[in-house]
């Protein structure tokens, strides 16, 4: 049932004339629910501000949330959501503190049934709120989770400058596909970047190894040699030894070291003897 | 559901050229990421290349999809030329009747997501392939 | 037609390649190498690939091609600055361009040079003194 415009015109004016009352009567209820994890006067001045969206709103003379004149209301509503949602609180409390409006307003209402109608249609467009409120505080967190994720993927693929001309790759955990994927890819730039031509992976800490994974290193180590960097695999660990040999996966020449300190020694020991070659022309 | 696409003559080494850099100008604006941006436009390149120098010419013409979930790009090359008459061996490693290094075909496959080919002797060939983004 | 430029600095004849180059292009510039590498003399050959966005397998011939004539010509030829979306590219293509010596950069590129020049004399004087050095042990 939508809101005529004449109720939307009442409800205005309630929502101002009992401003004071109804803020005061939305808080306490609010309260409760997030019990105590939101300051008084946060909370006080966010319902504040809510209120006086909704009267706006009113006034404007929008009888559904989609009206334009309800687009300042929406974006307080998406605001309440994204605090809410950051602050880790529930997507039910967060929809809560928009419902609990409609008991505020009750309270204040006039005894009187001709107004009960119109109340009803007003509780419906709260009820819109709320669940746009819903709607958008979903979407908030999924962008949080999409956000950590990346991050995720960032902190746990460190490439590292070993040594002047050495980088190396530290990895730890499993790997998928995408993981290995996006190590790969920064690998390779770092190398660009520093102007390296060693790499050195190390994979002490991943405890298995797929086919697939075990081809994107492969395909790294051949995809550096093109760009004139060699790489070095340090750290296979028996079982994932045994797993390359049973998937019959051909490491061929890539040279494979038991430690990264093995690996680096080795790395100096190639170059220290080029370097040892004079260099002046 | 697709936008109408955007076509290309390929009749000579420049034609090549065209469809390579209208292909990446479609691969940013579907925001494919560098690496299947660089395996697409090489992909496009091998395929415009075997139309003009196997086909004797014919068109590529490059399109934007979107199958609801993902965004992606579709292109198809289609020459009238002789056609290939052992599909197989074409599409394997290292075979080539053009002096080339034999890996246009085989190798354009690996670079795609989907690959499509319809080819009859004496008809000519239409190679349909697809790249989305991840 | 657009032309790659050929500069040739020291010992060493440089090629950076900053178009997007038709087949025609590619071919012409493996022809103005081969006869600069007569004309000047000069022993080691760098391609700089850095600008390029694709390498396909023509490219990838022709580069191979080059390297192949210049080794004939007594010329050494590296590759540099191959992007890594274009060496990834190049894997899943199946290209290994074998017989290609790369750098990461020019820099690199001429010490690759200059050292697979010095080690070929090394080797040649270490045959000819072999017998001397004795004092060495």
């Amino acid at each position: 049932m939508a809101l005529s415009s004449e109720g939307a015109d009442r409800f205005a004016a309630l929502l101002e004339e009992n401003q004071e009352a109804l803020v005061g009567a939305w808080n306490d209820r609010v309260v409760e629910t997030l019990r105590g994890r939101l300051s008084r006067t946060e909370l006080h001045r966010q319902t504040g501000e809510l209120r006086r969206a909704f009267q706006l709103a009113l006034a404007g003379g929008a009888t559904s949330l989609a009206d334009p004149s309800a687009a300042e209301l929406r974006a307080q509503l998406s605001e309440l959501s994204t605090s809410r949602a950051r602050q880790g609180f529930t997507a039910t409390e967060t929809a809560v503190s928009v419902f609990a409006f409609k008991e505020a307003v009750l309270e204040s209402l006039p005894d009187d049934a001709s107004v009960l109608r119109e109340y009803i249609a007003f509780s419906t467009f709260v009820d819109a709120a709320a669940l746009f409120t819903f709607d958008s505080y979903v979407q908030v967190r999924e962008a949080l989770i999409a956000d950590q994720a990346e991050q995720l993927l960032e902190l746990s693929t460190p490439v590292v400058k070993l040594w002047e001309g050495v980088v190396a790759v530290p990895l730890v955990g499993t790997l998928d596909s995408a993981r290995a994927q996006v190590v790969m890819e920064r690998l390779l730039q770092t190398l660009v970047d520093t102007g390296s031509p060693y790499a050195i992976i190390d994979i002490t800490g991943v405890p298995a190894v797929d086919t697939q994974v075990a081809q994107h290193v492969l395909k790294t180590v051949v995809a550096a040699r093109l760009m004139g960097a060699d790489c070095i695999i340090s750290g296979i660990r028996p079982q994932i030894a045994q797993t390359i040999v049973a998937l019959g996966i051909e490491f061929g020449d890539i040279a494979t070291k038991a430690s990264l300190a093995d690996a680096l020694r080795y790395v100096l020991g190639k170059t220290g003897q080029s370097a040892r070659k004079p260099r002046e022309r | 559901m697709s936008d109408s696409g955007e076509r290309l003559a390929i009749n000579s080494d420049q034609d090549v050229v065209r469809v390579r850099q209208l292909v990446r100008t479609v691969a940013v604006a579907v925001k494919l990421s560098l690496v299947d941006q660089t395996k697409l436009v090489t992909a496009a390149s091998e395929l415009a290349r075997n139309t003009f120098v196997y086909g004797g010419g014919g068109s590529a013409e490059v399109t934007r999809v979107d199958n609801g979930r993902r965004q992606g790009i579709r292109i198809v090359f289609a020459d009238e030329g002789p056609g290939i008459a052992d599909l197989d061996l074409a599409l394997t490693d290292g075979y080539t009747t053009g002096g080339g290094m034999g890996l246009g075909l085989s190798g354009a496959r690996r670079l795609v997501d989907e690959f499509a080919i319809d080819t009859e002797v004496g008809r000519g060939t239409t190679i349909t392939v697809t790249k989305w983004c991840r | 037609m657009e032309r790659v430029p050929v500069l040739k600095i020291g010992d060493i004849l440089l090629v950076s390649i900053q178009i997007d180059m038709e087949d025609q292009v590619a071919l012409q510039l493996q022809e103005d190498l081969a006869e600069r590498i007569v004309v000047t003399g000069c022993h080691g050959v760098i391609i700089d690939i850095s600008a390029l966005d694709i390498v396909d397998s023509f490219v990838g011939r022709t580069l191979a091609t080059i390297a192949s004539i210049s080794r004939v010509l007594d010329a050494e030829t590296v590759v540099v600055g191959m992007r890594p979306a274009v060496a990834i590219t190049l894997v899943e293509l199946g290209l290994s361009l074998p017989g290609i010596r790369t750098a990461l950069n020019v820099e690199l590129g001429m010490d690759l040079l200059a050292r697979s020049r010095a080690e070929e004399y090394d080797d040649e004087q270490d045959d000819e003194s072999d017998p001397v050095v004795v004092n060495e042990s």
